[in-house]
């Protein structure tokens, strides 16, 4: 089971959680878990036509699924698979 | 833009020499004078440095004073903005016999007490597409503190377009992120985010709040980069998202990548002027005018005097529960939005169904959510408790 860290502005979809843990072999297939885990968060994380938003990004690890196998970047246990959605407040 | 010239000319205050401390300086900065990593050098470049603050609001505030003390020679603030209530949990830049003034007078009265010495840029002005690259062109480093897409979007683009770093800094409830654009080879914010989420998906701060210290700690780190920056010291946040969680007081930092696609700062450049960000935002320039009450909708008048006639139906409140310990109406039922889809069964599909929130607009939500579950009768009441306080009753707190 690899760790995802769900961010604030998307708790109140993931079961007030600020961590999940799913299986899956790769990123899509986990992210593919956690929205069928919880099916009011696919809204916020995919278009209609499923694909990523392009305000959120996925981490595993450090690295930005962009720039390395993007839904197919391969996941292990041990891995934390983070997302970052855009948020704008500063004052 | 009024007051003191932002472009070229003679400071309007504090000391002209750039070369040289004067004794009153020698002593103020003697605990950086001191050090290495700073000495009469970098003191002398603090001096010489000049930083645009967009925005005197929660990073604004803690990043503009610290920059001051610093010495940092010059400092441009815009803001258009009036102090409020609810910016003081927060905004410590301003007090509260400001309530009412600028924030721009305010911020200035209070960088003033800090440090006299720094010439102090008054542009009182929102940051437009029209305005941006004259009002950044004199500052050799610009902090975005703003708390809203369209801007942000607007200020990346300026300090591209102008070979500008932009030090970044953002804050959601218990959560920020910071980092440092525009660095040659260096990601900006569009090869973070290409584009803005839709409006309403993302909450504000007004929508969600913030913790009031949070804006201080994300401030003082964006503050941090720009000393850096300007001394040349260290190593910047530029290729590195830091995320803090005040929650559970854990830093992270994720990689960042110049993004070759970018289309502002990616090899084939294809946005060369500034663009209409809240068109690209999707979002209104002027808040919409309040539309009359349509279908489904009663204001808060007319859902008083339907109480006061005895009229039967039920009042559903779809705020969350924090909300409804600040305040309520008499007689609601608290279901907030968030658990409304699966607690439906708790409800008479052929009731008349009055539904309420904060201000209105969850509230349509849960109405359309309501309609699409086969209720009949069901409707908003526009304005939500804000205008019950506002028209009904001055007793409840608004919040």
């Amino acid at each position: 089971m690899a760790k995802i860290l769900i961010p604030t502005p998307l708790r109140q979809y993931a079961g007030k959680q600020d961590t999940v843990e799913a299986s899956g072999a790769t990123v899509g297939e986990l992210l593919g878990a956690l929205t069928a885990q919880y099916p009011d968060l696919r809204k916020n994380l995919f278009t209609d036509e499923g694909k990523l938003r392009s305000f959120v990004n996925i981490y595993v690890n450090d690295e930005d699924i962009r720039y390395l196998s993007k839904d197919a970047t391969p996941v292990s246990d041990n891995d934390t698979v983070t997302i970052v959605p855009s948020i704008a407040g500063g004052r | 833009m009024e007051g003191i010239a932002a472009t070229g000319g003679l400071p309007a205050d504090g000391p002209s020499n750039k070369d040289a401390l004067s004794k009153e300086e020698v002593l103020r900065y003697s605990r950086h004078l001191i050090m290495p990593e700073v000495g009469m050098e970098g003191q002398l470049k603090l001096k010489a440095a000049s930083v645009l603050c967009i925005g005197t609001g929660g990073l604004g505030s803690p990043l503009a004073m610290y920059l001051a003390a610093a010495g940092v020679g010059r400092l441009g603030l815009v803001d258009f903005d009036v102090v409020d209530t609810t910016n003081l949990q927060r905004q410590i830049i301003h007090g509260t016999s400001d309530v009412g003034r600028k924030k721009i007078d305010s911020a200035i009265d209070t960088l003033r007490e800090i440090n006299p010495n720094v010439r102090i840029d008054r542009h009182e002005t929102a940051l437009t597409s029209e305005n941006a690259l004259d009002i950044c062109k004199p500052y050799d480093i610009v902090i975005d503190g703003t708390d809203n897409f369209p801007t942000r979007y607007l200020v990346n683009d300026a300090c591209i377009l102008l070979g500008k770093p932009n030090v970044y800094g953002s804050i959601f409830r218990f959560e920020g992120q910071a980092t440092v654009f525009g660095m040659p080879g260096g990601p900006c914010y569009r090869c973070l985010y290409p584009e803005p989420p839709p409006p309403g998906l993302v909450p504000s701060c007004a929508e969600g709040g913030v913790l009031g210290i949070l804006p201080g700690v994300i401030g003082v780190i964006q503050a941090t980069e720009a000393v850096k920056l300007i001394l040349g010291k260290g190593e910047t946040l530029s290729g590195r998202l830091l995320l803090y969680d005040a929650l559970n007081m854990r830093f992270r930092e994720l990689k960042l990548r110049r993004n070759p696609d970018c289309p502002i700062c990616g090899d084939h450049r294809t946005i060369h002027q500034l663009i209409d960000y809240h068109q690209f935002c999707g979002v209104p320039r002027q808040p919409a005018p309040e539309p009359a009450a349509a279908d489904g909708e009663i204001d808060v008048t007319a859902l008083k005097s339907r109480m006061d006639q005895g009229d039967r139906f039920v009042l559903v409140d779809v705020r969350e529960r924090h909300e409804f310990d600040i305040c309520r109406i008499p007689g609601s039922t608290l279901i907030p939005l968030s658990e409304l889809g699966r607690r439906l069964g708790e409800l008479d599909r052929t009731a008349d169904i009055v539904v309420h929130c904060k201000s209105g607009v969850r509230s349509a939500k849960a109405c359309a959510l309501l309609r699409e579950a086969g209720f009949t009768r069901v409707t908003n009441v526009r304005g939500g408790i804000l205008a019950w306080s506002d028209k009904v009753d001055p007793s409840v707190p608004k919040y």
